[in-house]
């Protein structure tokens, strides 16, 4: 793909660009002009601690794009794996990681993106799960806010598999976090979820594209957030539906909150079906957070920060009822908490 | 207790409170009737500090404080409750938990300790069942889904945990069936008291035979037209508003 290929080439003119239909709003040829130089080796001792720390799984690193290139889910076997992809300094670089869970396995995979600098970052993730086999993603995202950064999830499916993702992220200067996903239908069930909180001149791109390729497959899809000061939320959510899909079952949300006037939420959502009998449907709103509520609120006598930011909670908070990962939804209300106090 | 001084406000280019002068002594509960349009609702939102109401002249103190100059969420915290027409349904969010942050928030805008968990609970159980209000509704989203009387029930269910000495109850009536008029009364009556007082915003005569006032006043065209005892609400619900709607 070309964000690769401009990394391993050092070739601006394959960066992705406005004029990439898919890439309008998340321009990085206008942004970057040039790629820089590849990025350092990094120790272990700088890394210091990730969000996943202290729970129970087995650590992979990738640190400033160094890292394993595949980890197999043998049958039937049962793993939490904590994937940290750490990057520091103002270079480039690129990595892939292939994941197969083999039939019946299960996989829980905690990832987080740290750290970035100035630097530019992509990471690629291939992910294909054998027949009955499921996998579980969490993602915490918290970037540096001069980083750019890149990471694309491709899913393959089998038969009666099950594909679960809550994305979790702070943006970045410029970042995309874009899944692909290929459904075969027959009993596989999929569920792309996702939570934003953007403020200053942040940028978060939530792409997401799943094509249901056979008879009767289950898609889910909620993705709520929150735009602040200059920030800036793109969010583009593709499902196809292909000829002979039927009984394909595909439902799609997206709900933005602006708490500034200079801040802005780009939303395309898509449905395109070639099949007679499904149940599609999506929904997009983007909305301020309600006046006549505050002042109900205020009246009973919550401060209005303290009202902004309990309301923004208790509207990122339906995406985190749906995690189905180990990870208690405490921690993960607090994370999120602890991202909108700091002024909304 | 409330002092209104020739009281005037805006709203947007019009002028609804045209120079008002109230007094609610201490332990006393006042009637406010009116016909619509004459300012009784724009009396409550002003008094609780709801933004888009330009106070052009005059004064409003509790207990000598000047309410005017105070954020909605300090006046509550010196005691002030507006007892809302239509409830606001706050997703997301259960009622105890809005309760329990509210009722914090307040405190230490007051620089008292918070309430501890255990008498939260303590102290919302005996509410709620004073109110008769399923315990389970409680940890639903604040009013979400509720049917207005249920909203009302909620009101006066927030009055009682949070316990403020000036209440202003905003049309309470509205909405309520005979059997949920008598609770939520019941409720209110409850809380009257030395060192309580309220002002009961109110359209119709009904709701003041289950919250006995003190004193009525008619508001009509942004003043207080007339004041007097209980029989004045009585004459009132009789002859109507006409005459001070002419005489305004």
């Amino acid at each position: 793909m070309s964000l690769d290929e401009a990394i391993r080439l050092r070739d601006p003119s394959r960066l992705p660009s406005r004029r990439d239909e898919d890439w309008r709003w998340t321009d990085l040829r206008g942004l970057l002009r040039t790629v820089p130089e590849p990025s350092q080796r990094l120790e272990p001792g700088e890394l210091g601690v990730g969000p996943f720390d202290g729970l129970e799984g087995e650590a992979i690193l990738v640190a400033n794009g160094a890292g394993p290139e595949d980890l197999r889910i043998v049958a039937d076997e049962s793993r939490t794996v904590i994937l940290r992809n750490v990057s520091r300094g103002d270079g480039a670089h690129a990595s892939r990681l292939r994941i197969e869970v083999a039939a019946g396995g299960r996989l829980t995979l905690l990832e987080s993106h740290e750290g970035g600098g100035a630097g530019l970052s992509l990471l690629g993730i291939d992910l294909s799960l054998g027949e009955g086999a499921s996998c579980e993603r969490l993602v915490l995202s918290d970037l540096d806010p001069e980083s750019v950064a890149v990471v694309e999830l491709d899913v393959r499916l089998s038969a009666r598999t099950r594909f679960a993702q809550t994305l979790m992220t702070t943006g970045a200067r410029r970042q995309r976090l874009e899944t692909r996903v290929r459904h075969p239908g027959q009993g596989a069930e999929v569920r792309l979820d996702g939570a934003y909180v953007l403020r200053d001149r942040r940028h978060a791109d939530l792409t997401t594209s799943v094509r249901h390729e056979g008879p009767d497959g289950r898609t889910e899809q909620l993705t709520r957030g929150i735009v602040d000061d200059q920030a800036r939320a793109v969010f583009q959510g593709r499902i196809t539906v292909q000829e002979g899909a039927d009984g394909a079952d595909a439902r799609m949300a997206h709900n933005a909150l602006i708490l500034s006037d200079r801040a802005e939420v780009d939303a395309r959502p898509e449905l395109e079906i070639y099949a007679d009998d499904v149940a599609c449907a999506h929904g997009a709103t983007v909305g301020a957070l309600d006046e006549d509520v505050l002042f109900y609120m205020r009246q009973r006598g919550l401060p209005e920060a303290e009202a902004r930011s309990l309301l923004a909670a208790s509207f990122l908070g339906e995406v985190l009822d749906r995690v189905e990962a180990p990870v208690p939804v405490e921690y993960l209300r607090a994370w999120l908490a602890a991202r909108l106090d700091a002024g909304i | 207790m409330l002092s209104l001084r020739d009281l005037r406000v805006r709203v947007g280019e019009r002028e609804i409170l045209k120079g008002l002068t109230l007094d609610v002594p201490s332990g006393e509960v006042h009637a406010i009737m009116g016909p619509n349009g004459a300012g009784k609702s724009t009396l409550s939102y002003v008094l609780t500090g709801r933004p888009g109401y330009e106070v052009t002249g005059g004064a409003a103190e509790l207990d000598g404080v000047d309410l005017l100059g105070l954020e909605a969420n300090a006046r509550a915290a010196q005691g002030l409750f507006l007892s809302f027409q239509y409830p606001l349904e706050i997703p997301g969010v259960p009622a105890l938990t809005f309760i329990r942050a509210a009722m914090n928030a307040q405190r230490k805008a007051r620089g008292e300790a918070e309430i501890s968990a255990p008498d939260f609970l303590k102290q919302a159980r005996v509410c709620a069942s004073d109110l008769k209000i399923d315990f389970d509704m409680l940890k639903r989203p604040l009013n979400v889904g509720f049917s207005g009387g249920e909203k009302k029930r909620m009101e006066v269910f927030q009055m009682a945990m949070l316990s403020p000495r000036f209440m202003i109850l905003d049309e309470t009536d509205s909405g309520l069936d005979i059997d949920a008029l008598r609770i939520v009364s019941d409720g209110v009556n409850a809380l009257r008291g030395p060192g309580r007082s309220m002002l009961v915003i109110t359209h119709y005569q009904r709701l003041l035979d289950y919250i006995r006032p003190d004193r009525v006043h008619v508001l009509a065209d942004g003043r207080i037209a007339a004041s007097g005892g209980p029989e004045l609400a009585l004459e009132l619900e009789r002859e109507g508003y006409d005459k001070y709607a002419r005489a305004a």
